[in-house]
């Protein structure tokens, strides 16, 4: 993985030299047209994540915040426009400069004023891929309308490259993102033995692949070998956690400066948080793409992923993987930086109150640790965990 | 006397306007539909003989709220729920969902699951500035009208539509009036009061709010500009309605003259033109009217929307008033921070814990901004 990522940054240093194009493109953003195009994508979010776990998001939100940006807005929009200011960064030099800017609101709005803030510092064009939110219904205007936004995207690479569209390499990139996709649902799925062979930590860091470079023969190549491994250690029942006990869903994203901490904490009583909502995000769906048409299909399925449905949806989902993964508690990350996944966690609770688990709420950030109490966070987990053994017994 | 009796109108609408709607109600029948955001196509609701008013996030305690939302929530989407849990308002029959921001659009899901009342979620763009997404807006338009006549059995027909937009655009064209008057002679009525008409006028029967409006109108017009030498100020942000922030002003020898508040010029700004399909003609005043930051239309369209006003009101400082929370705001901030200052013009930021309470903090920074003009 690392050495992968480590090209794949490289490269993206040296596009200009192999006279290639670099766009930032939102993590739900549809990238496959820009892989079909030969342009370098770049995922600010997938960076924010190397701050956060790189233990730097507090301070370059800081930062962020005296150049006038609220302590209460999302800190992966501050880390990037700290980073892209100072240049401080785990990745050397930071983040090359975008030449073009595809957001997809697909999974907030916030990207949509993160985007703006960069178009005009970088003075590159931007594009919106809209995807209309879908709280009970995705309507036949909507369906039109994203379907319509497919092509406008393909004119709008067409003219920031000079080149015309490849549409028989988009085939295969639409093929090889979909094998993808059907792969790391099955390294997903493998949690569903018991003892899991992964925990959600190991999928927070094998997901980077499937974020950045789906619709590329090395992400195929890597998950099949992963997927190999974690195969091998079902059928020796190898755990990812040491004599296994308790099975945990987490809900939201990953609080990426404390990953090691809480996976030992929760491994300290036996459990594996051995599924959850974030990483599904990006097989969740594989039903709604036509293998055929992949042009013609991801509007609507960039359209129906998890953070753009209702709540109650929301939920239902939640349900299944409680059963899938035959859990035996939930807990939801209050992530103060992202109100889309966090707002409505409440009401997911009643939602599943039928399930009859325990569910813990930790309040925290994904990148900010002047947001994270420790001892606050590891007495609730304490005291989570003793309702979930004394159920057991 | 007259002028004073005609406002008290406004004053007490504002002040207590679920108490006037449900009076309304009493009195005449009509369904009330409550709405979140000022992009709700009122016409089509009107023309539907329905009666719309704005959901004004009047409780200030969020004890029912708070076993929905987290208190990193801002407080107009946790009051708004708390006025549609408490009983507050008890005569509500609908409710429209314009699609805004991420926490209005959570709480769109929250109110489905938990507040009895009708429903409606209008899926709009996010972005205006392309034919696509304008083509788009006017068939979601298309589709509220259809969902409006079928939840309440009516045909909405093209002659009330025309009735009701031209209704509409008499009435923005009156608060519009009253906004140049204010900003030309600032002294002809207080800030407060002016804040009051467009609130109560949110909330009031339209037909109502035309007749009062004319007449305050009227006597304004009489009054003789007299040349005021206070230091003129621009409110930038989401919702200020407070009337203590314009008596701050005031008694710093400055006025409000003008804002892009959604309490404010945002829900009259732009008129409805004449066209042969009556849902675009709705849809394109949205489209080019202020936008919201939740939307885009380009990506310098709040400054250079904000450095015009300031040219054309010729304002000598602007006051953001920011919702804490309120990401699309606030992200908006340092950039436009940056452009005043290339243009030489003041500013201060206050951070509102919640749009309806003030506080020493923002009593004071406000009298530092007026302090050092």
């Amino acid at each position: 993985m690392k050495r992968i990522m480590r090209r794949y940054y490289t490269e993206a240093k040296y596009a200009k030299l192999l006279g290639k194009k670099i766009a930032w493109i939102t993590s739900g953003g549809p990238v496959e047209p820009l892989i079909a195009m030969n342009i370098i994508p770049i995922y600010p979010e997938n960076h924010g994540a190397m701050i956060g776990a790189s233990k730097l998001g507090g301070k370059m939100s800081e930062f962020a915040e005296g150049l006038g940006y609220s302590q209460d807005v999302c800190s992966y929009v501050k880390d990037d426009i700290t980073s892209s200011i100072t240049k401080e960064s785990p990745v050397p030099g930071g983040l090359p400069e975008p030449d073009m800017l595809i957001c997809s609101n697909n999974i907030c709005g916030t990207v949509l004023k993160w985007y703006e803030i960069q178009a005009r510092k970088f003075n590159v064009p931007l594009f919106i891929y809209d995807t209309p939110f879908v709280h009970t219904e995705f309507t036949d205007e909507a369906r039109e309308y994203v379907n319509e936004q497919t092509k406008e995207y393909i004119r709008f690479l067409e003219k920031h490259t000079g080149k015309k569209f490849n549409y028989k390499k988009m085939k295969k990139v639409g093929h090889l993102s979909l094998e993808a996709m059907r792969l790391w649902k099955a390294v997903l799925d493998t949690a569903a033995h018991k003892p899991s062979p992964l925990t959600a930590f190991d999928a927070f860091f094998h997901l980077a692949l499937i974020v950045t470079l789906r619709g590329k023969k090395v992400v195929v190549r890597y998950y099949k070998t992963l997927l190999k491994e974690l195969n091998e250690r079902t059928a020796h029942n190898i755990g990812a956690v040491d004599n296994e006990k308790y099975r945990l869903l987490w809900d939201n994203l990953p609080i990426w400066f404390r990953m090691r901490w809480l996976s030992d904490k929760f491994a300290s009583h036996q459990a594996a948080l051995v599924a959850d909502t974030y990483t599904q995000a990006w097989c969740g769906v594989i039903d709604l793409i036509d293998e055929n048409d992949f042009l013609g299909t991801m509007g609507e399925a960039y359209t129906r992923i998890h953070l753009n449905v209702g709540v109650d949806q929301m939920a239902d989902t939640i349900k299944t993987f409680i059963k899938q993964y035959d859990v035996d508690g939930l807990v939801m990350h209050s992530n103060r930086s992202c109100k889309p996944y966090s707002f409505g966690q409440y009401d997911i609770q009643k939602l599943i109150r039928e399930m009859d688990i325990p569910v813990l709420m930790i309040e925290a950030d994904m990148t900010d640790d002047r947001k994270f109490s420790e001892s606050q966070v590891e007495t609730r987990i304490d005291a989570f965990m003793e309702v979930i053994k004394q159920r057991r017994k | 006397m007259k002028k004073e009796n005609n406002l008290q109108v406004f004053r007490d609408i504002a002040r207590e306007p679920y108490a006037y709607l449900r009076q309304l109600k009493q009195k005449t029948g009509k369904v009330m539909v409550g709405s979140t955001c000022t992009y709700t196509p009122e016409e089509i609701l009107l023309a539907a003989g329905l009666h719309p008013f704005r959901i004004f996030a009047q409780s200030k305690e969020f004890s029912l709220a708070d076993a929905h939302l987290q208190a990193y929530g801002c407080s107009m989407v946790r009051g708004m729920l708390e006025d549609g849990l408490s009983g507050d308002l008890d005569f509500l029959d609908a409710v429209v969902f314009p699609h805004a921001c991420d926490s209005i659009q959570r709480l769109s899901d929250i109110w489905r699951l938990n507040v009895k009342s009708l429903h409606f979620d209008v899926l709009l763009p996010v972005k205006l500035d392309s034919e696509l997404s304008k083509s788009y807006f006017v068939k979601v338009l298309g589709r509220f009208k259809k969902e409006v006549e079928e939840a309440f059995s009516v045909e909405i027909s093209d002659a009330n539509l025309r009735k009701s937009i031209a209704l509409m655009n008499r009435l923005r064209t009156l608060l519009s009036t009253l906004y140049e008057l204010r900003s030309q002679s600032p002294e002809i009525i207080g800030g407060s009061d002016l804040t009051a008409v467009v609130k109560a006028v949110m909330v009031m029967d339209k037909e109502e709010a035309e007749k009062q409006l004319q007449a305050l109108v009227d006597v304004l017009k009489q009054k003789q500009p007299s040349g005021s030498a206070k230091k003129r100020i621009l409110i930038s942000g989401s919702v200020c309605s407070h009337p203590d922030i314009y008596h701050i002003i005031e008694n710093k020898n400055a006025v409000v003259v003008w804002d892009d508040l959604c309490s404010g010029t945002r829900y009259f700004e732009g008129l409805i033109e004449q066209e042969e399909d009556l849902m675009a003609a709705i849809a394109h005043r949205f489209t080019e009217r202020y936008v919201c930051p939740a939307k885009h239309l380009g990506v310098k369209f709040q400054m250079e929307n904000l450095k015009k006003l300031i040219l054309e009101h010729r304002v000598d400082a602007v006051l953001f008033m920011l919702l804490k929370f309120c990401e699309p705001f606030s992200f908006d901030f340092p950039d436009i921070k940056n452009e005043l200052e290339k243009m030489g013009v003041r500013y201060i930021m206050v951070e509102m814990d919640q749009h309806n309470k003030i506080d020493e903090q923002m009593r004071t920074r406000i009298d530092t901004l007026l302090e050092i003009l």
